[in-house]
């Protein structure tokens, strides 16, 4: 068992213009991308759950190339509008450092 | 520089990822010495919200604008090569754009350069979007807010996004310095390349490079980006010595405010980087091919700000335990004091909106944040009250300031005061509040047509 904060590189949110969010994980290499990927637990179910949207509102992109995982949800509010509280949508991605992943063991090292 | 120079090579200098960012001059030196084709800089965003293309203001001041504009005119000219700068303003409507244009010939008189400029006009007329709306040729993007005649009424300012077109257009007829409304981020670079004969798929991801300076590159960094666009590929490259490209560096940008890292709409196509191939071609530059560019059906985005209210907040802080552990009946019975004290006003609750934000229990995620009990040992809050003119949003902010201050609450010890407002006055006005109300695009009848080109000579 691992969590994100403690085996990824790179967690981050953003605008991905007025209207959506998007998240980001990015993994050392290509071997922790796999392992990852492999458990299934980074998918569009996860961001639903954990950002409260319908899993189909969930644009959930793999991307090996990057070592990545992507995902884009509605905002809350659209940027800047009243209520929000976070125009850049810079810190929405907290909820994503405490996932548990169950990564078996690296049997090929 | 690793960059060797070839006759069948298209070189592309960006400065930074946002005009007035700055950026070293030795860094845009280096890069001039590799001889580009062209230097550019983007020059807006929607991130930094909607005030912006709401009130016609700048994101950056015009004093860092003005600098960086006067190192690159300079450049340009002595260089006999094009200076292009896309969404100029921060968002790219008329007033953007006017303001920019203003720089550049206050630079030039300054400095006796001459030169012919080009600057495209992005702004478009309600009446035009209207009858564009009403022809069905205006479709919603994903999370779009629903679009009607009433919405095009209300808006600011609404401009439409240019693809390579315009600006090709503005080239081939003379143009030496390009200023431009809204533009595809990546438009001015993949424009240059295109018209120099290189394919569309690398000449617009060497764009999408290209319009965030030296992001790709780590340490990532306010800095130049030499792109080099060549048969089926493009090779990255900072021009500062202290950064590097690295295959996942620059893998990795196609990740940054985009909603997928692989599928790019642009105008007129899809840039699809799905068999990307990122390879070092030396310590610090990265080879990527295998992009590929699908025609489809000419659309362009449409983008607008609406005036909502003005706006009175304050911000205070309770260190109250007792009082910490009921915030939210506390802030409860804060508004319904604030409602019957208005009411004595004869303002009612529809023509404001009070806002709390709770720094210390959900002020940054709000209703998403999965914390639910507070866990801090104080609590900030910042009170905003939205209406329809100021006066009604000062009186009832002040309204809200007193009853958080002194609204009593079950278990309370300390009965002089329930807040510690950090400022005397307490009361500050902020800008107005706006709101962007599309994220659209639409189907013109050709490139140009939204996007009329002015020619001065300067």
């Amino acid at each position: 068992m691992a969590l994100i904060r403690d085996i990824a590189q790179v967690c981050k949110s953003k605008n991905a213009g007025p209207f959506e969010l998007t998240i980001d994980v990015v993994f050392e290499d290509r071997a922790m991308f796999e392992r990852v990927r492999a458990t299934g637990v980074l998918g569009p179910q996860l961001f639903a759950r954990l950002y409260g949207v319908d899993v189909n509102d969930v644009l959930f992109t793999e991307f090996p190339a990057g070592h990545a995982f992507k995902a884009t949800i509605p905002r809350a509010v659209g940027s800047g509008d009243v209520g929000d509280t976070d125009v850049y949508g810079a810190q929405q991605h907290a909820p994503l450092l405490d996932v548990d992943i169950p990564l078996a063991e690296a049997v090929a090292k | 520089m690793t960059t060797t120079i070839a006759t069948d090579e298209f070189r592309l200098l960006s400065t930074s990822g946002l005009l007035g960012y700055g950026f070293p001059e030795v860094s845009l030196a280096t890069g001039l010495a590799a001889k580009p084709h062209m230097i550019g800089v983007d020059g807006g965003s929607t991130d930094p919200g909607p005030y912006y293309l709401g009130s016609g203001k700048t994101v950056n001041s015009r004093r860092a604008m003005k600098r960086d504009l006067r190192l690159m005119l300079r450049s340009a000219l002595e260089q006999k090569i094009p200076l292009l700068v896309g969404s100029c303003g921060g968002s790219g409507s008329d007033p953007h754009l006017a303001i920019v244009a203003e720089i550049v010939r206050e630079i030039a008189r300054e400095d006796s350069l001459h030169f012919r400029l080009a600057l495209i006009h992005s702004e478009q007329d309600k009446a035009s979007v209207k009858r564009r709306l009403a022809a069905g040729t205006v479709k919603p993007l994903r999370n779009a807010p629903p679009l009607d005649e009433s919405t095009i009424d209300r808006a600011a300012h609404i401009t439409a996004m240019m693809g390579s077109e315009p600006w090709t257009r503005a080239l081939d007829e003379g143009a030496q310095v390009i200023l431009a409304g809204r533009s595809s981020d990546p438009a001015p670079w993949a424009a240059c390349a295109i018209r120099a004969g290189q394919a569309p798929a690398p000449s617009w991801y060497a764009g999408k490079f290209l319009e965030c300076g030296a992001t790709a590159a780590t340490p990532k960094g306010h800095d130049c980006l030499l792109t080099t666009v060549s048969g089926d590929h493009i090779v990255v490259e900072a021009t500062n010595p202290i950064r590097i490209c690295t295959p996942l560096s620059t893998a990795n940008h196609s990740l940054h405010e985009n909603a997928s890292p692989t599928i790019f709409v642009e105008p007129g196509g899809i840039l699809d980087g799905t068999n990307c191939r990122f390879d070092a071609i030396s310590d610090r530059a990265v080879k990527i091919s295998g992009m590929e560019w699908r025609p489809m059906p000419y659309t362009v985005k449409l983008e607008a700000a609406e005036f909502v209210g003005y706006r009175a907040i304050t911000i205070c802080g309770t260190r109250d335990p007792m009082l910490i552990g009921q915030i939210d009946g506390f802030l409860d019975s804060v508004r319904k004091n604030v409602e019957d004290k208005s009411a004595a006003l004869d303002v009612s609750p529809d023509q404001y909106r009070l806002i709390f934000r709770v720094y210390g229990r959900n002020g940054v995620m709000g209703p998403r944040e999965p914390v639910r009990e507070v866990r801090s040992h104080e609590l900030g809050i910042l009170a905003e009250v939205i209406a329809e003119t100021q006066e009604i949003a000062s009186a009832v902010l002040a309204l809200a300031r007193v009853n958080l201050l002194h609204v009593d609450f079950p278990g309370r010890m300390c009965r002089e005061g329930n807040m510690a407002f950090p400022f005397s006055p307490s009361d500050v006005i902020p800008e107005p509040s706006y709101r962007f109300t599309m994220s659209h695009v639409v189907a013109p009848n050709d490139p140009y047509e939204m996007f009329p080109i002015e020619y001065v000579s300067v």
